[in-house]
């Protein structure tokens, strides 16, 4: 079984320490995170959770399992082969001077489509949304001007068409 | 004899006129569940619900450290399939409970712990006796929690107690801010819990049993191999029935040991590390494996590339993150085992093995139980045999962890569910004495025999004051060999009779005895042990006995550890004292 990079959408109860669950149980497993981004579901009192991690098809299989025991935890579903839109957030401050900003601008809005939201006469902030590659890629192309500064939010997937991950439970009774 | 996993239903409320105490909310709600006995340990952070205890029909055991307090919960769970519960202070008296605590998670008992905790006000200052115990027990219990308001008190109880005995069971602590102790209210009826991210399946799915069914019609030379989760859901008759109409026979983990007769004839004893030959040999020729309520554990498996390697496996537990975590299974079957038993019953018409069960048993050779070496001393396997037949193996018994815990994993047959008690995933040395206690408390009835090693019960001896503080009715059976035998054990076989730290000295148990007014021998001579063993069972109540035995016997047969099957050493390959 070949190592991959999965992706898996966790919805959990909006309750204290259920992140510290979560990451406790990667530490605790030996389970290495890529990217971790978390914020509200469509559903009040769930919250979104977007994995990246890597593994065969049995760690990630073990991966998922553990993390179903985890009581706060309501749905995991692996998202990796579905036909996927992934969003990552990056702000990046390069160093600019007077000779290269006019390419830096160039390079960042006409081929990545993103955006100058700071600019100092010796540094620009680059905010750029897209797939991880796309940043990757962006901050390859800029990292010779010198960069400052990084900041990625992780990733966020959904996949398309109409269908949900999101089913509300069944509340069940004890 | 399983695991209550119903919850109790009808508890009749009377509405309370005046607002009281959280503590004697923490104390009405433990009432509530069915609490007959806390074993616990005061402290300041408690110190409010200390104040309530004595107004409750609740007896507290008083422990001399609050290790054993929780190792004594976990024996009254596994002596009784009660909950046990343990009480502890914040910081150290917290901090105390975490190896009992891990050693419950590691073997699915279930306690409840509850710790006090400092003040709401101040926690996070690093106020005295102040522990992050919630932050330190969180990847060993099965659910914990910080109650934050009076309010709370009986809904969080109560939702304990159903996660430490339901599913998969496990220890669940609940941490008590001394303001809440100390907050007036009500006590919450029990009510409906609301835990959507918990759905423990109970009956497999139907599916999956035809193609268990299907492969155990197939197979020539199928094995049971039957664990911990036997005892849990209480499946003792359903996998009787299972074995004799399709005449498999059955290995048992450590854990498993009781959960199967040891005298059917279908029973093969334990398996793995220590195993029986001819089980672990059975393993090997086997062409189907049938995991029923046990996780593969490397003290079972050795190498798992190794393990088994002519058979497939259908694995039934009732936990599905144990499904395939170590081996490739053909059949998962998640559930309760019970309930798969039943199930497969139903699927299953009569069959035949007479071959394989022959093969099988052409490679039984016993473990030797010599009353002596040839240097004319005590053997130890001799007193676990003598002390099996002289207690007509009806006794329960608890063991430490070490050399005599797989002496009397091996010798001291089992046909009771309930009566064998030991520390099996986290090995947990001290556990041996403690959980007599437990066990003996609930099961006051019974009589309660500590099997325990002179390193172990050195951890916890000073629970000898509990016990005649108790009169309970525990037998401590020292077998004093002068090492940490096993560590010794594996010196002499891995790391060329490097003996480093593994000489330990004892006191004298027999004084020792009789400093806590417990009457106490020494037995030293082969002769002597029946007489020792009939006197310390002609009286009710606490006896020592100190056996003194070969001290460079060994365990065998043995695989070493990530090994296979092939590299089983027995005694007749090492030179030794014989």
């Amino acid at each position: 079984m070949s190592v991959r990079s999965h992706t898996l959408v966790v919805l959990v109860e909006d309750k204290p320490g259920v992140m510290n669950r979560i990451v406790s149980l990667f530490r605790q497993r030996g389970f290495n995170i890529d990217s971790i981004a978390v914020g509200h579901s469509e559903t009040p009192g769930l919250s979104r959770i977007t994995l990246v991690a890597q593994g065969d098809d049995r760690k990630i299989e073990q991966l998922v399992k553990q993390l179903y025991k985890i009581l706060e935890v309501i749905k995991i579903t692996d998202v990796t082969d579905e036909n996927l839109i992934q969003r990552e957030l990056a702000l990046i401050k390069v160093a600019a001077t007077d000779r290269n900003r006019s390419d830096i601008m160039r390079l960042v809005t006409d081929v990545y489509q993103a955006r100058i939201v700071d600019a100092t006469p010796d540094s620009l902030i680059i905010e750029v949304t897209g797939p991880p590659d796309k940043i990757d890629s962006l901050i390859t192309m800029v990292r010779s001007y010198g960069i400052k500064e990084l900041a990625r939010s992780g990733v966020i997937a959904m996949a398309r068409g109409t269908r949900a991950v999101a089913t509300v439970p069944q509340p069940v009774v004890a | 004899m399983a695991i209550e996993t119903r919850e109790r239903q009808q508890v009749r409320e009377e509405p309370q006129r005046e607002p009281q105490l959280g503590a004697h909310l923490v104390m009405q709600a433990l009432v509530r569940e069915g609490v007959e006995v806390i074993f616990g340990y005061p402290g300041g952070a408690i110190l409010p619900v200390y104040d309530a205890l004595p107004y409750y029909p609740i007896h507290h055991v008083l422990v001399r450290h609050e290790q054993s307090a929780a190792f004594a919960a976990d024996g009254y769970a596994r002596a009784t399939g009660k909950v046990g519960v343990c009480m502890a202070t914040s910081g150290p008296g917290a901090t105390n409970l975490v190896t009992g605590i891990a050693n419950a998670m590691m073997d699915s008992i279930p306690i409840v712990a509850i710790t006090g905790q400092v003040p709401q006000s101040v926690i996070g200052m690093d106020a005295f006796q102040e522990t992050d115990i919630t932050g330190i027990t969180l990847p060993i219990t099965k659910y914990n929690m910080v109650i934050r308001s009076v309010e709370e008190i009986g809904p969080a109880i109560q939702k304990a107690f159903y996660l430490a005995r339901s599913g998969r069971p496990g220890p669940v602590l609940i941490d008590i801010p001394k303001d809440v102790q100390l907050a007036k209210g009500y006590l919450a009826p029990r009510q409906e819990l609301h835990l959507p991210g918990y759905r423990p399946t109970i009956v497999p799915h139907r599916r999956q049993i035809r193609r268990a069914a299907e492969l155990i019609r197939q197979a020539k030379r199928p094995l049971i191999l039957a664990g911990h989760g036997i005892l849990v859901s209480g499946a003792t008759e359903e996998l009787v029935r299972f074995a004799e109409r399709t005449q498999i026979p059955v290995g048992l983990t450590l854990l498993g040991i009781s959960g199967f007769p040891a005298s059917h004839p279908l029973c093969l004893g334990m398996v793995g590390m220590h195993g029986h030959a001819h089980a672990n040999r059975a393993i090997h020729e086997a062409d189907l494996i049938i995991g029923i309520g046990m996780r593969f554990d490397d003290r079972v498996t050795g190498r798992p590339s190794e393990f088994a390697p002519n058979a497939k496996i259908i694995h039934i537990d009732i936990d599905p993150a144990e499904i395939g975590k170590v081996l490739k299974t053909e059949v998962p079957v998640v559930g309760d085992a019970r309930e798969a038993l039943r199930l497969l019953l139903e699927e299953l018409e009569p069959l035949e093995h007479d071959d394989w069960l022959s093969l099988i048993r052409s490679w039984y050779r016993p473990i030797r139980t010599e009353p002596s070496g040839p240097n004319g001393i005590l053997q130890p396997q001799y007193v676990i045999a003598r002390l099996h037949a002289l207690t007509e193996g009806r006794a329960i018994v608890t063991t430490d962890v070490g050399q005599h815990q797989m002496w009397t994993a091996q010798l001291y047959k089992c046909d009771i569910p309930q009566q064998w008690i030991s520390s099996g995933g986290l090995g947990a040395m001290g556990f041996g004495v403690p959980s007599a206690m437990g066990a003996a408390i609930g099961r006051p009835e019974a009589e309660v025999w500590a099997v325990v090693g002179d390193g172990g019960v050195q951890m916890t001896l000073n629970e000898f004051a509990t016990i005649v503080d108790e009169q309970l009715n525990v037998k401590v059976a020292i077998i004093n060999n002068g090492y940490l035998g096993m560590v010794r054990q594996w010196q002499q076989l891995f790391h060329n009779r490097n003996y480093s730290e593994t000489p330990i000295s004892s006191p004298d148990y027999v004084l020792l005895g009789q400093a806590y007014r417990m009457a106490a021998r020494r037995v030293t001579r082969p002769g002597e042990v029946d007489e020792a063993i009939l006197w310390a069972r002609s009286f009710r109540g606490p006896a020592l006995i100190e056996f003194v035995v070969n001290q460079e016997e060994n365990v065998f047969p043995m695989i070493p550890s990530g090994g296979t099957f092939r590299d089983m050493i027995d005694e007749y390959q090492v030179e030794g004292e014989w």
